[in-house]
């Protein structure tokens, strides 16, 4: 069963690591998440680019968020990935296997991937 | 939606724009019916907005004027000959007890009545996004139930913030085992 006691350990192991968070972030994936995206499939989108951030330990550079409607529904689940310094990428139609792809290649590679984004205006 | 619990998760998603600091999501079930309630301490709405909810041409989204939250909740509850409630106290008229109650019942057995879906998901995605607001999630059911008070992981958390990923996955798995474990 699962215990109190597991987050207690993880509360140990997070504070430690605390520290070193401060001042990193560099990178923000932003998921749209309102009535259009989640009808369209953002849940599981969202739900794969947490778990595969974890899983590829890109969490203390990479944060995952979610915000309402960007204004494109037609193109959801839309996804904005922010970076400091570099222009903005939007990838649209989304499913969980592109964001496990977003990940390794461009979160962890650097590369976008050119065929699932659209051209900033 | 494909699951009823993209409604639920899109529903709630309207008391955290309301700026509430808990949100309850409640759902009970029977063999037949499975009622589905979201409760809030947000601003609340006015009686003249509250009237006119259910309309499509009504939204707060400021990128397109039309919002389907409440009407496709509404509809998938009406389509199984369920019936949706919404009650609502605004800050204006109450500043000591406001916020809104959204509601809708199902028939689990007619024809037109979507799955109730991933609702474990729902309720992570809802933690991962705003992990300030207390979340309590309780779902009854005939054999089991499963609870969830972020204030009782808070408790034990001190200062590390519900959604770093250790705690989400964590969650996640808290709640499914919850589902899996049959009373008695």
């Amino acid at each position: 069963m699962k215990s109190l006691a597991e987050l207690q350990a993880i509360r140990e192991k997070m504070q430690s690591k605390v520290i070193l968070r401060e001042g990193s972030g560099d990178v923000r994936v932003v998921v749209g998440m309102a009535t259009c995206g989640i009808a369209a499939g953002a849940r599981p989108v969202l739900n794969t680019f947490v778990e595969e951030v974890a899983k590829q330990g890109l969490s203390d550079k990479v944060t995952v968020t979610q915000t309402g409607c960007i204004g494109i529904c037609q193109f959801e689940p839309v996804v904005e990935i922010y970076e400091a310094g570099k222009e903005k990428v939007t990838y649209v139609k989304m499913t969980a296997e592109k964001a496990k792809e977003v990940v390794e290649k461009h979160l962890k590679g650097g590369k976008v991937i050119e065929d699932y984004a659209i051209k900033n205006i | 939606m494909k699951e009823l619990s993209l409604n639920i998760l899109d529903i709630a998603k309207n008391s955290v724009k309301a700026g509430a600091d808990q949100i309850e999501i409640l759902l009970a079930e029977t063999d037949e019916l499975l009622a589905v309630t979201v409760k809030d301490n947000g601003c609340g709405m006015t009686p003249e907005f509250l009237a006119s909810v259910t309309d499509p041409f009504t939204t707060t989204r400021t990128t397109r004027r039309v919002g389907l939250g409440i009407p496709l909740f509404k509809l998938a509850s009406e389509q199984t000959g369920g019936t949706f409630h919404i009650a609502s106290r605004d800050i204006g008229s109450h500043p000591e007890d406001h916020g809104t109650e959204t509601g809708a019942t199902f028939f689990k057995t007619h024809i037109d009545c979507a799955p109730l879906g991933d609702v474990v998901s729902s309720v992570v995605t809802l933690i991962q996004a705003d992990p300030d607001i207390r979340w309590i999630f309780i779902h009854t059911m005939k054999d089991r139930s499963v609870r969830l008070d972020t204030n009782e992981l808070k408790a034990v958390l001190g200062d590390v913030p519900l959604n770093v990923p250790e705690v989400i996955a964590w969650i996640g798995d808290y709640l499914k085992e919850q589902y899996d474990h049959k009373e008695g």
